[in-house]
């Protein structure tokens, strides 16, 4: 079981999680957060490899993967 | 960040090859939690900036090493200022460029203790150049943690003494001119002649792979630092996206396209 | 414990340091307090303590700004253009309260001037010296004697404040030779350097620095300053007096110009002369109070100084208009004769 969790009031949106996920699930939310970016949001936390890119690449410690 | 600019992070995505290793012979287990070394207070630094993996990297390594008690960390003049609000070791604000020096007389007074001076590039290569030259020639037992965007951030985005020729700034309308401006400075490479300076390695941020090695080079630094080996410094090509009016993903490509046949990654000097 | 032995003023100020536990010495060479940076070289080397000769006074004071984070008692010295590259560190230090003690050994300005004694620097060390809001202490010392006392108090009082103290000397002073009693200090207890950086266990982070960012968080700052530097005023105003009780001339001088008139006054004694010597001690803060109590008493005061007219413009201040004030100043490494002083003292009355 993979917890995913998204601290979406950190996120900026800036997009580098999403392009380094290896399986395309990460993508921006049209919701804006409480400073006016779109989050990031995961389609399928089950299909997630673990593979820790997007937390590696984040600039923002958004992503925390349990 | 724009709600267009995520066509564009697809457009890029699928034109990029799937890299994807094959998930089921991933490691299962791997997890990832904020540092423990991180106070609660979010970054703030501009969408996608290099600071940001930079320094949660850092605090990754304090961890993994337990050396959070014994570390002092100075936080420059430049965007890196607010590292003060961020890590939750004893930290110290010296005045532009003087991180070498200032590391040196806290060093000297505790000598156990892993003191990391993490500088911008205009701070450590252009009004820090005496500081930095001679913190390594004396070997001073310190780390440089140096975060090279090619640009002076804070001050809304200058030249630095490592800009690119032809780069923009607002000080190079029309592109760094070398007859003008001079040359992009290695700093690696100019502190390698100095006996002084152990290890003096460039790494960057532009993919996964890449924070790993950063990450791999500021570990290896400090265990140098704790087994006294003398100065060490980690070079780091970082994005500054609001300067360089880029978008994030435009400014690592930057990186990659325009800064690292210039400034060629890997170890400059090992030890 | 004492001991009587005969030393250079700049050494004196080195052994003083010793003496209150300074072990973390930063330099960079210029005449005339050369002899300072030696002694703590070689001094460092016996006791074990760090001396560094740094690439710069930037550097050094920037070490000392470092060292003194770390909550060592730390000291760096230098004469007019070297301080002057100090500043940048000085007002840092200043603005992140820490302790440390700065010498400023002084020779003729402005500019690269000479190296022979002068007292061209009190308007830059009075009145904080770089930029911002903020006062250093400062003592002034007149013989080899107090080149040690006043550095032993300049630590002492720097960690009690939390600020950085300067030693005023000037090139006469650093190079003289006269008997001194080494003494150990009995100052009350400092509370321990909780602030400092480093040893940390089980507390939360400690800050040191000069900036502060957030609404209204800098002028809160200033106010705290404000207030460390109202009680240094009411505290610690030092000064002596000589022949003061019936002065009808009172002459007012610091350092060697004190030394001057103290000769002036004992050969104006003797010739029927009624003057008296008010010597400041501590420049900042200045015994402005003191001052007036003579104001209203004397016929007039004589200012003499080793520059064109720098502290008589405290003395002004203080005293507005209660009485007139003449000065005599040698600049460029001019020193006044008592001749001088006595003539100007004729004229005064
Ligand atoms: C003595 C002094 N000069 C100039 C400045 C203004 N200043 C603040 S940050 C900065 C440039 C920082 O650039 P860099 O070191 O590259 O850091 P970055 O913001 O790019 O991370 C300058 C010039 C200052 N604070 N102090
Ligand atoms: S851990 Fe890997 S697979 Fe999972 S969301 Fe992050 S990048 Fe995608
Ligand atoms: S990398 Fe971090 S800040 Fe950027 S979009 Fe992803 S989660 Fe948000
Ligand atoms: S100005 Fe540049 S370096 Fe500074 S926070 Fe923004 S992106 Fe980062
Ligand atoms: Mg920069």
């Amino acid at each position: 079981m993979v917890t995913f969790t998204i601290d979406v009031e950190r996120c900026k949106g800036c997009g580098l999680c999403i392009a380094h996920c290896p399986r395309k699930l990460l993508s921006l939310s049209p919701n804006l957060n409480s400073k006016g970016f779109h989050p990031v949001r995961i389609s399928d936390p089950e299909q997630c490899t673990r593979c820790l890119n997007c937390t590696t690449m984040c600039p923002d410690v958004v992503i925390s993967i349990t | 960040m724009g709600w267009r600019y995520m066509a564009e992070i697809k457009k890029k995505l699928s034109a990029k090859k799937e890299t994807s290793m094959p998930p089921s012979t991933q490691t299962h287990k791997r997890t990832f939690q904020r540092p423990k070394s991180l106070t609660d207070i979010p970054f703030r630094y501009c969408p996608g900036c290099g600071h940001g993996i930079v320094a949660r990297v850092l605090a990754e390594v304090v961890d993994e090493l337990g050396i959070r008690e014994k570390t002092i960390g100075l936080a420059p003049v430049g965007c890196a200022i607010w590292l003060e609000d961020h890590f939750e070791w004893d930290m110290v604000g010296p005045a532009h460029g003087r991180g070498p020096a200032v590391a040196t007389g806290i060093k000297r007074v505790l000598p156990d203790h892993v003191v990391l001076s993490y500088q911008g590039d205009g701070d450590l290569a252009a009004i820090g150049t005496a500081e930095m030259i001679h913190a390594a020639n004396r070997g001073e037992n310190i780390t440089v943690i140096f975060v090279n965007n090619a640009v002076y951030g804070m001050t809304q985005g200058q030249m630095a003494p490592t800009s690119m020729i032809g780069q923009e700034t607002t000080t190079t309308p029309g592109g760094r001119d070398a007859k003008r401006d001079g040359f992009p400075l290695r700093v690696c490479e100019l502190l390698s002649s100095l006996e002084g300076a152990v290890y003096l390695t460039r790494t960057t941020i532009t993919s996964p792979k890449h924070v790993r090695a950063t990450k791999r080079a500021i570990r290896k630094a400090i265990e140098l630092q704790m087994q006294g080996a003398g100065f060490t410094l980690v070079e780091v090509l970082s994005t500054c996206p609001t300067n360089w009016r880029m978008n994030p993903l435009q400014a690592m490509e930057w990186i990659e396209k325009e800064m690292v046949s210039y400034y060629p990654l890997g170890e400059i000097k090992g030890a | 414990m004492s001991e009587k032995i005969l030393m250079k003023g700049n050494e004196a100020v080195g052994e003083a340091a010793i003496y209150v536990g300074c072990r973390h010495y930063f330099g960079y060479p210029i005449t005339p307090q050369n002899e300072l940076t030696a002694y703590m070289a070689r001094r460092m080397n016996e006791v074990g303590g760090t001396f560094i000769q740094s690439e710069s006074e930037i550097a050094a004071i920037s070490m000392v700004f470092g060292a003194a984070s770390a909550g060592a008692r730390t000291m760096t010295s230098s004469s007019g253009p070297g301080i002057s590259l100090k500043q940048e560190g000085i007002s840092y230090i200043a603005g992140a309260q820490l302790p440390c003690v700065i010498v400023n050994v002084m020779r003729g300005g402005p500019g690269l001037g000479n190296i022979s004694a002068a007292q061209s620097d009190y308007f830059q060390a009075t009145r904080g010296g770089g930029h911002g809001d903020y006062y250093t202490l400062v003592l002034a010392p007149y013989n080899v004697q107090e080149m040690f006392d006043l550095t032993l108090l300049a630590f002492h009082m720097a960690d009690q404040y939390r600020m950085p103290a300067l030693l005023l000397a000037d090139g006469i002073l650093g190079q003289m030779r006269e008997p001194l009693i080494l003494h150990r200090p009995d100052f009350p207890p400092l509370p321990p350097k909780t602030w400092a950086v480093g040893r940390m266990k089980d507390r939360p982070m400690n800050l040191i620095s000069s900036i502060r960012l957030g609404e209204g968080r800098l002028e809160a700052h200033n106010h705290d300053l404000q207030r460390i530097y109202d009680e240094v005023r009411k505290n610690e105003v030092r000064f002596e007096e000589t022949h003061t009780e019936d002065a009808e001339v009172l002459l007012v001088a610091f350092g060697t110009s004190a030394r001057v008139c103290l000769g002036a006054v004992t050969e104006g004694r003797a010739q029927g002369l009624r003057i008296g010597l008010f010597r400041p001690i501590t420049l900042w803060p200045f015994p402005s109070e003191a001052l007036v109590r003579h104001a209203e008493k004397v016929r007039s005061i004589l200012v003499v100084e080793m520059n064109m007219g720098q502290m008589v413009e405290d003395v002004r201040l203080a005293v507005e208009g209660r009485c007139p004030i003449h000065f005599h100043g040698r600049p460029g490494g001019g020193l006044p004769t008592t001749r001088e002083v006595l003539e100007k003292v004729r004229e005064g009355l």
